[in-house]
């Protein structure tokens, strides 16, 4: 089961839209939890941001029993020390990641806000980040949701669906071979 | 693949090694950390990095320009980026000037990263992608484990390739360490006897019945010690090739036996009443003027004839000094991969001093010197440094071939002779000139000392 919790306040639209994509994506049961506070440390004041390694650390420590991933989404907006932001981090091959809906929001960049462009963003993005939990590197794919994105214009040539090569990649991981056993398992 | 390629992050400040490794690594490389200059040297020392990330400030022992002109120094051709927190134009000028591939201010943009390091990458890729190429030449180039591109090399190739698969005797001469093996088992492998034994004998290396003994096989009881029936190397190399190294050094007995193998195809063994046939190819080697020994009386004339019927002349490398580098390179690929180093080529300086030595002892004294330069090698290419021990050689008596301890004034007198005629190919003119003698003088003690020419 992948878990999706809010960190903080966020929209239900554009979680609704990523848990769909990541229900689509991975083919595994995705469940919201409750919503996490916001961990106050991870704010810095000189750059007015938050760490998403702090972030992360926070979400390890409240991943849900049965839960094999916990993505947390925030309203804000993420950095790691050596640059200047991120559109969310993850643990490569580990069990949490987080994605920031902030520079997301077209209103961020000076445009008028359009909640189905944050929907359709957001599900590609927490596509990504769980991607990686699951091992998966960057691919040059433009439109898979694994290729890297750094810019709106890359991040709006992505679709929510991994490519074929991905989805072969993600199949014969070890991970999702244990997942899908423990899975089949559980049913009646 | 991106995984092959290694990176190799270097701060102080954890938070910024670690962000930037996980970035990197999302990017698909394999990605090492280091928490100060000298650990990053010491791990470059170990591996070559296609990438070296260096924060320009680090407390205490190098700081990033320091570290990455020591990572320089064990890898030329090293891509650094310099990253620091402080933009100012004089850090900027001074890490370029020393030879940062790159600058970047942290905290950088995403895109800055990612760019600069698919930038670089597509670069090292081409240059393997070149090196490839560079190896698919080489073996143009190669002729069963013989490499030159030397029109001399050519022409013998195609003469092996012609006569692989003919039953003539060939003699393959040329000085040590020329490759007359190679030679002989390319005419083995390449003709139709290649599925067929290839039996090597070093002629010089065994007294005469011991290599009476070797060759032709003895009954038991033929002499003290023939304990058993011992098949000969005729006997072993039926249906193939028989290989005699050394062919010059038999016994005036030998000589006898041997041409009448080569005559009738058949022999005894030692004691033995029974008459073996066999069908045998002989290939044989020298490093003498075989013709010289035949006019002088130390070989037969018609056993000379018999080996003669083709006749392959190995040249020198000093003659084909076109060949060191390629020759060099391919010594690299075979030697670092058995000596498990991590070195990939070899500096232009230290090719220049490669095809500035003489190489008495040829490509196999080639050999031995890329294997030692492998040895002590620090970096990920040889140098010209990694060669010094050649030049102190070169500077021993001898011109590159030094002389064993514990011989008498007249032994070394009558080595150095030796050598010095081997090095002008026998040419007892030049060889008085250069030992500054009497020509007369020099036939005298050539006469003397027994001295091949």
């Amino acid at each position: 089961m992948l878990a999706v919790a809010p960190v903080g306040p966020a929209p239900g639209a554009a979680l609704s839209a990523m848990e769909t994509a990541l229900g689509a994506a991975f083919g595994l049961p995705v469940r919201r939890v409750a919503a996490i506070d916001e961990p106050l440390a991870a704010f810095s004041s000189p750059r007015g941001q938050w760490s998403s390694v702090a972030f992360l650390e926070a979400l390890l420590a409240r991943v849900p029993p049965g839960a094999s991933r916990l993505l947390g989404v925030t309203e804000r907006d993420l950095f790691v020390p050596v640059l200047s932001f991120v559109y969310g981090q993850a643990q490569l091959a580990g069990r949490v990641a987080v994605v920031s809906l902030a520079r997301l929001r077209p209103e961020f960049h000076g445009l008028p806000a359009a909640p189905p462009v944050l929907a359709r963003r957001a599900a590609a993005e927490a596509v990504h980040e769980v991607g990686h939990t699951f091992g998966l590197v960057h691919c040059p794919d433009r439109r898979c949701p694994m290729s890297l994105s750094i810019d709106l214009p890359d991040l709006d040539g992505k679709t929510a669906t991994p490519c074929a090569a991905c989805r072969v990649l993600l199949e014969g991981s070890r991970e999702m071979r244990t997942i899908r056993t423990r899975t089949e398992g559980d049913r009646p | 693949m991106r995984s092959r390629w290694h990176i190799l992050v270097v701060d102080d400040e954890e938070a910024m090694t670690e962000s930037l490794a996980a970035w990197l690594r999302e990017d698909g490389y394999t990605v090492d950390t280091a928490s100060s200059g000298r650990e990053a040297v010491e791990k470059a020392r170990s591996r070559e990095y296609a990438i070296y990330f260096v924060d320009l400030k680090m407390p205490g022992g190098l700081d990033g320009i320091e570290t990455m002109m020591e990572i320089r120094k064990l890898q030329k051709e090293a891509s650094v980026i310099i990253i620091t927190a402080y933009a100012t134009v004089d850090t900027a000028i001074a890490a370029m000037k020393e030879g940062a591939q790159e600058y970047v201010v942290k905290p950088c943009h995403p895109q800055e990263i990612s760019l600069l390091v698919e930038r670089i990458i597509r670069v090292k890729n081409l240059q393997r992608e070149n090196a490839i190429l560079r190896r698919k030449l080489t073996r143009q180039y190669s002729f069963h484990d013989l490499v030159s591109k030397s029109p001399r090399m050519a022409e013998i190739f195609e003469l092996v390739r012609e006569v692989a698969s003919q039953r003539s005797t060939v003699l393959v001469q040329g000085e040590s360490g020329t490759g007359k093996e190679l030679v002989a088992r390319a005419i083995h492998f390449s003709g139709d006897r290649g599925e067929r034994p290839f039996v090597a004998v070093s002629c010089a290396a065994l007294a005469e019945t011991l290599l009476e003994s070797e060759l032709f096989g003895h009954e038991k009881g033929s002499f003290t010690g023939a304990v058993a029936q011992k098949k000969g190397k005729f006997e072993l190399a039926d249906g193939g090739t028989l290989f005699l190294d050394e062919i010059g050094d038999i016994s005036p007995k030998l000589q006898v036996d041997l041409l009448r193998v080569l005559q009738e195809r058949r022999f005894f063994r030692v004691g033995g009443t029974t008459e073996i046939a066999v069908d045998v190819r002989v290939i044989a080697a020298t490093h003498r003027d075989l013709a010289a020994d035949v006019r002088e009386g130390r070989f037969r004339d018609d056993l000379f004839y018999r080996l003669n019927v083709i006749n392959v002349h190995l040249p020198p490398l000093r003659e084909r000094i076109e060949d060191v580098p390629l020759l060099a390179q391919e010594f690299v690929d075979r030697l670092a991969h058995e000596l498990g180093r991590e070195v990939s080529g070899i500096s232009e300086e230290a090719l220049r001093l490669l095809m500035d030595h003489d190489w008495p002892g040829n490509v196999r004294e080639l050999e031995n010197a890329v294997e030692r330069a492998l040895v002590t090698c620090k970096s990920g290419v040889l140098a010209a440094s990694d060669f010094a021990f050649l030049s102190r050689a070169a500077g021993a008596p001898g011109g590159g071939a030094s002389l064993p301890a514990g011989l008498t004034l007249q032994e070394m007198e009558k080595d150095y002779i030796a050598a010095t005629l081997a090095r002008l190919q026998g040419n007892v003119k030049a060889a008085a000139e250069a030992l500054g003698i009497d020509r007369s003088t020099l036939y005298e003690k050539i006469k003397r000392y027994e001295i091949p020419r």
